[in-house]
This record gives C-alpha cells, structure tokens and sequence, in this order.
C-alpha cells in the first residue's frame, strides 16, 4: 500500500509503528466467519508465531473493522486456470489490516 | 503379546484419507521410550534413500522393533504395503524456551501423484504437554497442492491440532500433510522421531477391507474442517472421491454424486 498525503498528514507526531492482522475468511465476503489468522507485530512488544492459539482473534472480517483495524489489501477473485479446477492450494480470502501504534 | 500386523478397517483407512493422518496413542511400551532417549542421544545410523526396511534397520536395532510393533507394522502395511523401502529417518528436537516456531509447511516437494503417497511416521517417546510445543498437525490440509513452507505465512487455522499426547505415541502422516514444530515454552527438551516410508507395491486394498462397503466410509471420506472455506471443501471431498477410488480399486465410488454429476458427458448421436 502507498501511504498518501493526506493519511501520512493525520499520523500524530513521534514513533509509529505498524501492526499487522491477516484474516482468512471462509467467503469472499468481508462479513465471512474467520477460519484462519496471523498477526504481525512492528512494536516488537509481542511475538506471534505459528501454532500459538486456537481462537480467533475475531469471529469476522467486519468484526476486524469494529475494533479499529483498517483493511488495507483484500484478496482478488481470479478464475481456476483451465485444467486445474479441483485442484486446491492456498487459502483464498485472505485480507491484511493494520492499526499504526504510537510508541 | 500379538506380533500379527493390526490391519487397519476400511472406515480407519478413509478417515486417514480425509484427515491425512492417523493417530496411535500409547503404542509403543515404556520400556522402549525409555531407551529411545538414549538411541536418540547418539547419531543415528546412516541409511540411503530408499533402503528396505530390513537392510534399513537391523534385527533388534530400535526402530526395527519400533515398526514390528503390531499395531504400528499393521497401521503401515494398510497404508504403504509390505516391504516398503525407508526415505530417510531423523531425530527433531525443540530446545527448551527455543523462542521460535517452524513454519507450517509440507515436507519435500510439491507432490501430485494421485494414485501413491508416502508415509510418514512420528514418534514421541515422551508426554507431550501443551507447553513443550507439540507437532501442529492441519487436519485434511494433505492434498491442497503448495510447495514446502510457502504457506509459513499461516499461523493457525481454525481446527488445527496442536499435537499433547502421552509417551509412545506414534502418528502416522500423508506426506503432503501441513504441520510444523511448535515454539517449545518449557523447561524440557523434546524429540520426535520421524522416519518416511516409500511404498513399492500398488496402494490398493491393502488393509482389511471386511468393512469396505460400511455407511461409515463416505461418512469419513465426506468430513470437512472448520478452517475450509465453504466452497473449497467440495472439491476437497470431490479430490478424496477420486483417492479413495484409486486405492479401494472402486471406479465408481463417489460421494453425493459429486464426481458423477460433473463427469456425465452423453455422446453425440446422429438424428438420421
């Protein structure tokens, strides 16, 4: 994402940082139940890893939003390639956020 | 104490193919984990790729003993055959507050064979608690087609098993299973040994199939998981259709006639 004029202007002054949330939705749907997720954390004052929990942090994408976290990539929809309809590989609805943090 | 090899049922061999393991919990005697921790601490013998299992693992050496265990020697018969060859064998070990997590990921390479699997076996000869950092093992993720640890960037998945077994349980894993070691937060070292199996004859119809036709097989074939999206656990269940057709032998097997329905293609026929 290229942060813009405007978004860069309204960032308090001192140290930002960036946290990072990836949900993985069991639709398209941003309102979809979550089936899978990772955080990421620029503060450095925690460590997720894989494995470290059983519950998700929220039941939904929106529910994601309600708590403050700003979506900022989504996953697109793209057709099978030909030939390799039934395959399957990676999860598709994946969506990133981001709460910037003042340290 | 039996040694006849414990063929695995139909209904055990499909609930394998949907979940992409098996679990034996408490199979292999004290006695015997007891020792690994000391096999375990030297080097273990060297053995080429593909190496018969005799060859592999001399009479008496532990882990010969470890796969003529009945239930373990019954659990791979059913799934990779007789005289299956060794890939490779190693001893994972998490040190205490290791700070880190593997990656989720599939071991060796992205793997499309449709009709053969690999089998690998895990071993802990220890109680696995919650905080030693037990296998994380996803359930039915064996045959979704991704390469090695490019899927590091998942951390859970809803309905993943986050592996807490007591001392002498042994899994037994598809090879394209996605699992990873968990960050050990104890105090106590862990280890588990894994060892993959190559099979060298046909997988089909190598277990005891007395039950083949039981109502519980496409129950087990048709299970999804809470971390599959809707749509991609139909062609999930449309994947192990054709699996299971492969190794029951069973060309027409299907499941809610998923694979029928998409398949039907009437011929052309003149009108004159």
């Amino acid at each position: 994402m290229t942060i813009t004029e405007h978004e860069t202007t309204r960032i308090p002054a001192g140290i930002t940082r960036q946290q990072v949330l990836v949900l993985y939705l069991s639709t398209s749907a941003l309102d979809a139940q979550v089936v899978g997720w990772a955080r990421y954390d620029g503060t450095g004052t925690t460590r997720p890893t894989t494995g470290d929990s059983d519950e998700p942090p929220y039941p939904t994408g929106v529910a994601a939003l309600e708590d403050g976290w700003r979506l900022f990539q989504a996953a697109q929809l793209i057709p099978p390639y030909p030939g390799a309809e039934h395959e399957t590989s990676f999860l598709k609805h994946e969506f990133f956020f981001e709460k910037l943090v003042q340290l | 104490m039996s040694t006849t090899p414990q063929l695995l049922s139909s209904v055990q061999v499909a609930r394998f193919v949907a979940h992409g393991f098996l679990r034996l919990d408490g199979v292999v005697p004290a006695e015997m984990n007891a020792e690994a921790l000391g096999v375990f601490a030297a080097d273990l013998p060297v053995v080429p790729y593909g190496t018969p299992v005799p060859k592999a693992f001399p009479e008496d050496s532990f882990a010969r003993r470890l796969v003529e265990l009945p239930a373990v020697a019954g659990a791979l018969q059913s799934l990779v055959g007789p005289d299956p060859t060794v890939d490779h064998h190693f001893v994972h070990t998490r040190q205490p507050h290791e700070g880190s997590a593997q990656p989720l990921h599939a071991d060796a390479l992205i793997d499309v064979r449709p009709d053969a699997f690999d089998v690998q076996l895990m071993y802990y000869p220890q109680d696995v608690t919650a905080d030693m950092g037990g296998t994380l093992v996803v359930p039915g993720s064996h045959l979704r087609r991704i390469n090695e640890s490019d899927t590091g960037r998942y951390q859970n998945l809803l309905g993943q098993t986050r592996l807490t077994c007591t001392a002498g349980t042994v899994m037994l894993l598809h090879h394209g299973i996605w699992h990873g070691g968990r960050r050990n937060d104890s105090g106590t070292v862990r280890h588990m040994y894994k060892i993959r199996f190559n099979p060298t004859v046909p997988q089909v119809r190598l277990w005891d199939t007395t039950d083949l036709n039981s109502p519980t097989v496409p129950e087990e074939l048709g299970r999804t998981f809470p971390w599959y999206e809707g749509a991609t656990g139909r062609l999930e269940i449309h994947n192990r259709i054709h699996l299971w057709r492969a190794l029951s032998g069973d060309s027409g097997f299907d499941i809610d006639y998923w694979a029928t329905r998409i398949a039907n293609r009437p011929a052309l026929r003149s009108q004159a």
